[in-house]
């Protein structure tokens, strides 16, 4: 039988990416733990290019770069739950979502932790927010299409609850680091009630670090 | 019932190209509008509300944004006719890799290109260059990315092509000499029908970019 391996952070949102679709597929594998600053021989071997995790292993076979881990993860383990949709339609719009939340989100929480000041602070969490109200618009699109409204993939987590939901760990650290409010029942009501079935499902609990975990790494490795 | 495929973009994007290229290669009739981005159609700021960006594939009235999310929509739509992505996942994941790779890259240091001067760009010549390089290795001996078939890699990645002459003059260099191979590559590229019909004449693009330096003042 084929090895299944990957090389990760288990702070890494992208990582988690890739560990909540191997959990979907019930797909057992091997996590190789990187010590966050000091790259790994496989690493560098795996991933020449870019250099960073997840860095998925199949068959000695490596595949980088989270959403792209996802697809063949979901386009070869065709008997678990499908995570992209069949309609080439569907699919589009779940890419274009997951695309998006690539473009904005870790950025936006860079720039919050590195912010300076009240102004700063302010202008990286209405970033955030921005997303997250187009993303709660998207989402309550879903649900009035899709089965029954659990999630963005409708009855089961799908791309763009994996894309988006890797990032609440971070999320709720930030909140605390910061002292700021990033997912907002006021603003984003359909998106805290998802948040937390994201975050109880089977899939996903053991994956996603608490928030304690995350804070202390953050002010071991980041804030400096 | 026949489609109705419209693509929104405007001549020199060389994302508006992959598409081109991709419904051309699946032998998809489109109409073609021109935007005139100073001044954005209605239809463009309802189709891409979120980015208002081009280029907008609308195929049946509904929209598909990013480039590439539009190839894949493309080829997953109209599969049946000269697959762009192999059918081993391996080599899907591959494609998917070095197609994301030249979206993270290519524009941006080509961009830098020709609005800087002097020392920057200096150091955007050297990028561009230094990732070309990058993209002969993936390239190998192969005469597409994909292998013996002209595939997503190379649709996501020959536009740039079309800007080579622009790039050279403004900086004042030849990316034949430095990469030859991947020069060699475009150059069997633009043997396709789809490709040469959709990338527009290098020295027009020229005097597009000669635009856009006055515009942002070099």
């Amino acid at each position: 039988m084929a090895s299944v391996k990957l090389i990760g952070v288990s702070a890494s949102p992208f990582v988690n990416r890739v560990q909540i679709a191997l959990n979907l597929k019930s797909i057992n594998y091997e996590f190789l733990q990187e010590t966050f600053g000091a790259k790994s021989e496989l690493l560098l071997k795996s991933n020449p290019v870019h250099k960073k995790v997840p860095v998925f292993i199949h068959d000695d076979k490596p595949i980088c770069e989270s959403l792209i881990i996802v697809q063949y993860i979901d386009e070869l383990w065709t008997s678990g739950p499908s995570i992209l949709p069949s309609d080439p339609y569907d699919r589009a719009i779940a890419r274009f979502w997951g695309a998006y939340i690539d473009d904005k989100c870790f950025p936006s929480l860079v720039e919050l932790r590195k912010a300076k000041g009240e102004e700063e602070r302010l202008a990286a969490v209405d970033k955030l927010a921005a997303m997250l109200v187009l993303l709660e618009e998207y989402f309550i699109n879903c649900s009035s299409t899709t089965g029954n409204g659990n999630f963005f993939g409708g009855d089961s987590i799908g791309y763009v609850d994996i894309a988006l939901g890797c990032f609440l760990g971070w999320f709720k650290a930030s909140e605390k680091l910061f002292d700021v409010k990033v997912l907002d029942i006021a603003k984003t009501p359909r998106l805290v009630e998802w948040a937390e079935r994201f975050c109880s499902d089977d899939a996903v609990k053991n994956v996603i670090p608490e928030t304690e975990k995350l804070m202390e790494f953050a002010k071991r490795n980041l804030m400096k | 019932m026949s489609d109705e495929v419209i693509l929104l973009s405007t001549w020199p994007s060389m994302f508006g190209m992959r598409v081109q290229i991709a419904l051309a290669e699946k032998g998809v009739e489109f109409e073609f509008r021109e935007e005139d981005l100073t001044n954005k159609s209605q239809l463009l700021l309802e189709m891409n509300p979120i980015h208002k960006k081009i280029p907008v594939l609308i195929h049946n009235g509904k929209p598909v944004c990013e480039s590439l999310v539009a190839v894949q929509y493309v080829e997953e739509f109209w599969k049946d006719k000269s697959p762009l992505l192999p059918s081993d996942p391996y080599q899907r994941a591959q494609a998917r890799f070095w197609a994301d790779y030249v979206d993270k890259k290519i524009y941006d240091a080509g961009r830098r290109i020709w609005a800087t001067k002097g020392e920057d760009q200096e150091v955007a010549k050297k990028d561009f260059t230094d990732c070309l390089k990058v993209l002969e290795g993936a390239l190998g001996d192969k005469p597409y990315f994909g292998g013996e078939e002209f595939g997503y890699v190379d649709v996501a990645l020959v536009p740039f092509y079309s800007w080579f002459y622009a790039y050279e003059t403004c900086g004042n260099f030849s990316i034949q000499a430095e990469c030859p191979k991947f020069i060699a590559w475009a150059k069997r590229c633009m043997e396709r029908e789809s490709v040469a019909k959709s990338l527009p004449d290098p020295h027009k693009v020229y005097g597009f970019v000669l635009e856009l330096k006055k515009r942002v003042g070099i």
